[in-house]
């Protein structure tokens, strides 16, 4: 008990050490910048909160983007008629899409396996559809919602004429790098209490959930309950995620909604490993990686970084590898899903734990750890 | 540190305050990179550094990624011309002219790329990153009018200027219009009034017009515009009837139009959605039907050449609206075909052009400026006159940042002679039938606000 | 009346398409019980298939363009039109339904390699990885398509002889504003002969016994000395099969782009689930279901009580069935619903 009690606490000051140092670490990668580093920590939030519900109880959601578009339509509104301080944004984001999550989750968790999936995707679409068209006096529509200099913002004092204030934290303001820290703070919270969730009674019930439904409902023990409690912590985790970008960057954009989304946190959580603390993080980390910083090698780039070579040979590498980046990201990002998943059953943090493995060398425990986990389903 | 001397050892707490504040600005220095550096004026100033670094951010994915891979090729081929290599293109025949092919005021033109996605998330996501990172002085480009939007607004928080690529909603310069976003680019309101008078020669005083409309802030304004010119020159409108954006089958909407009794279809899609549609009413014998005694007729406002084609057959002889075609046989048109025919073995498209286009406007903007200060760059752009650039005598105005020029009505050709030929210029509506008074009723509700310069 | 019956012609023909891709689907993810994001993927290299043909066929003799003097550009007349005249010409307008010669080798193929190099080690892996895998997959698949093909889409015309529409009303007696295009009809009996086919196949030969069989129960199956895993690797390449012809036949209807996978992908899985797990009837039944409300909630009359219904319409209907009758229209206890 103390020993485990130990390693939480270890994990979570590494955690935290690792996220606000970001913008040092990050630097020769070309991350370190405060827009990038803000996503990571938000879909980073995003995903862990996803994690609670498919990682604990194995019911997988299609339709997570919903709660994240609500989030940030909420957060928004919130700048537009109350302040441009986040705080209420923040609150109004996570209670409005833990509102939708419980009604959405009332529902679709009537079913369970890939019934569930369709009825989540299925709301989601709706949401997305509907925000995308016939709803648009409230979601502004493909353009998305952003502020205007006419909005009321009834708490605030009037601001200077002309330009629209900024999202502020008592008149920190909330871009840039201040931003960052905000959203990580923001982070490590949501991670301890994703921590916390995992070892608690209340976990220990989910995972029971997981691993055979149907004896715990001989037992005559209702699972429902614990199932919707999951469903709307997760949908509130992206609420809040959501209410982030909109305190980052205040525009909420319909498409945040779309399926694309909703499958996008699926395969954060998977890539990183389901089920793990750390992995989501990671998974959301690495694709954000690749959309924002591969997309943007173009062959100017290239040529300058293959210069050192001859000519002939850097012509051949430049072919080569601007196939796999710049417009040719998503080619990269394929063979990525493919080769970890081949490679690495269980996500990341399998390939993590393997390397650790060859460090302890505690063999052949380690052994039977990773062989038996691809057959959990 | 004379505080500490002043009063000894005797640290107020204010004083511990400011020395932790000032150690934490010191320490945080670095980590706000480009954004409020030292002795910047304004946003990624390039100070002395011998270039300057340009953000060109189009979409590389998703259905418009023809369309933006054209665009970069545009703002490459600017790009070169602008440092001087090449053959210069409209640069010889852009009037006035300070530009001296020497980069702009002497810095040479750098540029990073971005993935929009056709998402605005993405975009502005793309966006920050050529801002924050790179220390880009200008963001350009885009394939659809909610991306610029979303871009253009994130110009003007951060202090950027935004030359908008391909942006057709009249929101862009009306009710989204923001001080630091310019648009060449012409919008449905000119599109529709462009129509019109072409529409009335060819087709007469009575008709009856069925609307089918991408459901989305675009494909409405532009509907608005449309069934305004169209009912101008005495047009009855049918039913209008709007269509889920990439709805792929357009059948279900396409059969009523048989028999409701109208005898012109026009259809505010765009890209694959026009493709679709314009295809699918083709297939349903639209255009073989007799209504009202009217050959029946379809009408697709605005034109992308790109995607039409492949459209071949279907396009023939149907009217349409476009801001520039290569086959304009103006002295600017003819110079910039010919470079980036000979650069690309193709002609390029009206995305390509107003992208080129406004790579030149920014650069002569600022060397008229003496300077990269978005807000006196800006200054020089509004209520410019140029000419020479494919469009005719043209002005910025500056009470919408919307440049006012001739309009092309085109038509599908008849007999084509290559795979590039396929529209043909019925007509060049000029200037000031196109014009329209800043506070029009499609234009209201809109605010340039101040110009921002990021400091 | 006439508008009623259009609509229900465009439901059946929707439904069609729909069916013939949930069927494929089903037979991997309702019955093989992989969860195969690739599907889509399957289905946009059946178009393709036509595009190449296509382009196969019109390979062509370059003739510079004069008129055109900045660049080099060319106008092209297809070697085959060169050759034989008028037969090249007709060949080159064949070229969809010609296409099928290429398609069937080709998806066979296809579905073999799919199985074997890949699917048959995930068979038992978590839900999770497969569709981490296929979707990776079907990103790669999609990317060499745009290499190769651009983004754009590529519409490809159909025979002349039935590109126009077919007097339906005049058939029936029903009026001349009754009209429907040929093709669309085609790819209508298209549909159901396909779906007749595999019921047929799976219905009646022992083959399809015994692949029932073993979707019942693997275990038993592969206790009887029967090699289950062969069998299956046959019915992923039908499924492959299956899901190309109907991409091959939907080309004139809606120009293929590297990305129409990805749109269908979203929208079969629906079908199957709503069909029911399991359920190749339930399947179809949900295709046509689907087609039909999405084409009447797409009438004006509708649209004008419920605005915007008609985007929403088959992920309403989907909750609906999904909440009235829990495992979808016909489908089969515990298959997926763990």
């Amino acid at each position: 008990m103390n020993s485990s009690a130990f390693k939480d606490t270890l994990l979570l000051v590494v955690f935290a050490t690792a996220i606000l140092t970001m913008p040092i670490w990050l630097k020769p990668f070309g991350a370190a910048y405060p827009d990038l580093m803000q996503r990571f920590a938000i879909y980073g939030l995003f995903a862990i909160g996803f994690n609670i519900l498919f990682g604990l109880t194995g019911y997988l959601s299609f339709g997570h983007a919903a709660f994240l578009g609500v989030g940030s339509y909420a957060a928004v509104w919130s700048f537009k008629l109350l302040t441009m301080n986040v705080l209420p944004a923040v609150f109004f984001g996570v209670i409005v899409a833990g509102f939708f999550a419980y009604l959405i989750g009332f529902i679709s968790l009537r079913r369970s396996g890939i019934y569930f999936s369709i009825l989540t995707l299925a709301f989601a679409q709706m949401c997305y559809n509907l925000a995308y068209s016939v709803l648009t006096p409230i979601t502004n529509g493909e353009t998305g919602l952003q502020l205007t200099l006419d909005d009321p913002r009834v708490l605030d004092a009037q601001a200077a004429a002309g330009s629209i204030p900024g999202t502020t934290l008592f008149g920190i303001p909330m871009t840039g790098i201040t931003g960052f820290y905000f959203c990580a703070v923001v982070l490590i919270i949501g991670f301890f209490i994703s921590m916390r969730i995992f070892n608690s009674p209340f976990g220990m019930m989910l995972k029971a959930i997981k691993s055979n439904q149907n004896r715990m409902s001989y037992t005559g023990f209702n699972t429902r309950p614990y199932l919707i409690w999951a469903f709307v912590i997760s949908g509130m985790y992206a609420g809040l995620a959501g209410s982030l970008l909109a305190v980052t960057d205040p525009l909420a954009g319909a498409e945040r909604m779309q399926w694309t989304a909703s499958g996008e946190v699926v395969l954060m959580t998977i890539l990183g490993g389901a089920g793990t603390l750390v992995g989501p993080f990671l998974g959301a980390g690495l694709i954000k990686y690749f959309e924002n910083i591969f997309s943007s090698f173009n062959e100017q780039i290239l040529h300058e970084a293959f210069a050192a070579l001859p000519d002939g040979l850097e012509n051949a590498l430049v072919g080569l590898t601007s196939l796999f980046v710049g417009e040719g990201w998503h080619l990269t990002l394929g063979l990525l899903f493919m080769v970890i998943v081949i490679f690495l059953p269980g996500g990341i943090m399998e390939g993590v734990r393997r390397i650790g493995s060859l460090f302890t060398r505690s063999g052949s425990k380690a052994k039977s750890e990773s062989s038996t986990a691809p057959e959990a389903r | 540190m004379s505080k500490l001397t002043k009063k000894g050892s005797q640290w107020s707490r204010r004083d511990v305050l400011k020395a932790t504040a000032a150690t934490g600005a010191i320490a945080g220095a670095p980590m706000f990179f480009t954004r409020h550096a030292y002795g910047a004026d304004y946003l990624n100033n390039p100070g002395d550094a011998g270039s300057v670094k340009l953000g060109f951010n189009v979409p590389q994915s998703g259905a418009y990624a023809d369309e933006g891979a054209d665009e970069l090729r545009a703002f490459k081929l600017a790009v070169k011309h602008l440092n001087g290599e090449g053959d210069g293109g409209m640069m010889t025949t852009m009037q006035p002219s300070e530009l001296k092919g020497n980069g702009i005021l002497g810095k040479k033109v750098e540029f990073v790329t971005g993935d929009t996605q056709t998402k605005s998330d993405a975009a502005r996501a793309s966006a920050k990153r050529m801002i924050e990172k790179d220390g880009v002085i200008m963001v350009s480009g885009g394939s659809s009018s909610g991306v610029a939007i979303a871009v253009q607004g994130l110009c003007q928080e951060a202090g950027i200027i935004f030359m908008a690529g391909l942006t057709h909603s009249n929101d862009t310069t009306g009710k989204d219009k923001r001080a630091n976003g310019f648009r060449h680019f012409f919008n449905g309101y000119m599109s529709g009034a462009a129509l019109g008078p072409v529409l009335e020669k060819a087709y007469g005083k009575e008709r009856n017009a069925y609307h089918l409309t991408a459901d989305y802030t675009w494909g409405w304004t532009q509907e608005e515009s449309l069934i305004a010119s169209t009912e101008n020159i005495g047009w009855q409108t049918q039913t209008t009837v709007k269509t889920p954006v990439g709805a792929g089958d357009f059948s279900q909407y396409i059969t009523p139009v048989l028999n409701s009794g109208a005898d012109t279809l026009i259809l505010n899609h765009y890209g694959k959605d026009m493709i679709n549609s314009l295809t699918q009413a083709v297939q349903f014998g639209l255009r073989d039907k007799q209504v009202n005694g009217n050959d029946f007729v379809i009408v697709v406002p605005l034109y992308s050449r790109l995607m039409a084609q492949g459209a071949g057959e279907n396009v023939k002889g149907i009217f349409g609206s476009t801001n520039w075609h290569w086959s304009l046989t103006d002295a600017g048109s003819q110079a910039f075909v010919k470079s980036f025919g000979q650069e690309y073995g193709f002609p390029p498209s009206q995305a390509a052009h107003t992208c080129y286009v406004q790579t030149l406007l920014y650069a002569d903007a600022c060397e008229r400026a003496g300077t990269f200060e978005p807000c006196q760059v800006g200054a020089a752009l509004e209520g410019h006159k140029f000419d020479g650039l494919g469009n005719g005598p043209t002005e910025y105005r500056a009470e919408d940042h919307q440049c006012f020029k001739d309009v092309l009505v085109v038509k599908g050709k008849e007999n084509p002679t290559s795979q590039f030929d396929i529209l043909e210029v019925v007509e060049v509506t000029p200037r000031a039938q196109v014009e329209y008074a800043p506070d029009h009723p499609m234009f209201a509700g809109g605010n340039l606000g101040e110009c921002n310069n990021g400091a | 009346m006439d508008s009623i019956l259009l609509q229900i012609l465009n439901g059946l023909d929707k439904g069609g398409a729909y069916a013939l891709i949930a069927l494929g689907l089903t037979l991997t993810f309702g019955t093989l019980g992989v969860v195969n994001f690739a599907h889509g993927a399957i289905f946009m290299i059946g178009a393709f298939c036509a595009v190449t043909m296509n382009k196969l066929l019109t390979i062509s003799k370059k003739v510079k363009d004069e008129s055109i003097t900045f660049f080099d550009a060319f106008k092209e007349q297809p070697y085959l039109e060169i050759w034989f005249g008028d037969t090249g010409a007709k060949i080159v307008e064949y070229s969809v339904p010609l296409s099928i010669l290429l398609a069937v080798p080709v998806m066979i193929l296809i579905g073999l390699a799919m199985e074997r190099g890949l699917i048959r080690h995930f068979y038992k892996r978590a839900h999770a990885d497969q569709i981490l895998v296929t979707f990776g997959l079907a990103i790669i698949i999609q990317e060499i398509v745009r290499h190769y093909f651009g983004a754009n889409p590529i519409p490809q015309a159909a025979p002349a002889i039935v590109a126009g529409s077919a007097s339906i009303g005049e058939w029936f007696g029903l009026g001349p504003n009754l009209v429907y295009p040929w093709w669309r009809l085609i790819y209508l009996v298209f549909a159901l002969v396909v779906l007749g086919s595999v019921f047929a196949f799976l219905q009646f030969t022992t083959f399809g016994m015994v692949v029932r069989a073993g979707m019942q129960d693997r275990e038993t199956v592969g206790l009887l000395g029967i090699n289950i895993q062969k069998r299956f690797t046959i019915v992923f390449a039908i499924a492959a099969l299956v899901a190309g012809l109907a991409g091959v036949m939907y080309t004139p209807i809606l120009p293929p782009d590297y990305h129409m996978g990805m749109d269908f992908l979203v929208l079969s899985f629906v079908v199957v689930v709503v069909g029911g797990m399991g359920s190749l009837g339930g399947a179809v039944a949900a295709g046509f279901l689907l087609g039909i409300l999405q084409s009447f909630a797409s009438m004006n009359e509708v649209k004008s009580i419920l605005p915007g219904i008609d985007q929403i319409i088959i992920y309403l209907v989907a909750v609906v069935v999904l909440l009235v009758r829990p495992r979808g229209l016909m489908g089969r206890k515990g298959v997926m619903e763990d």
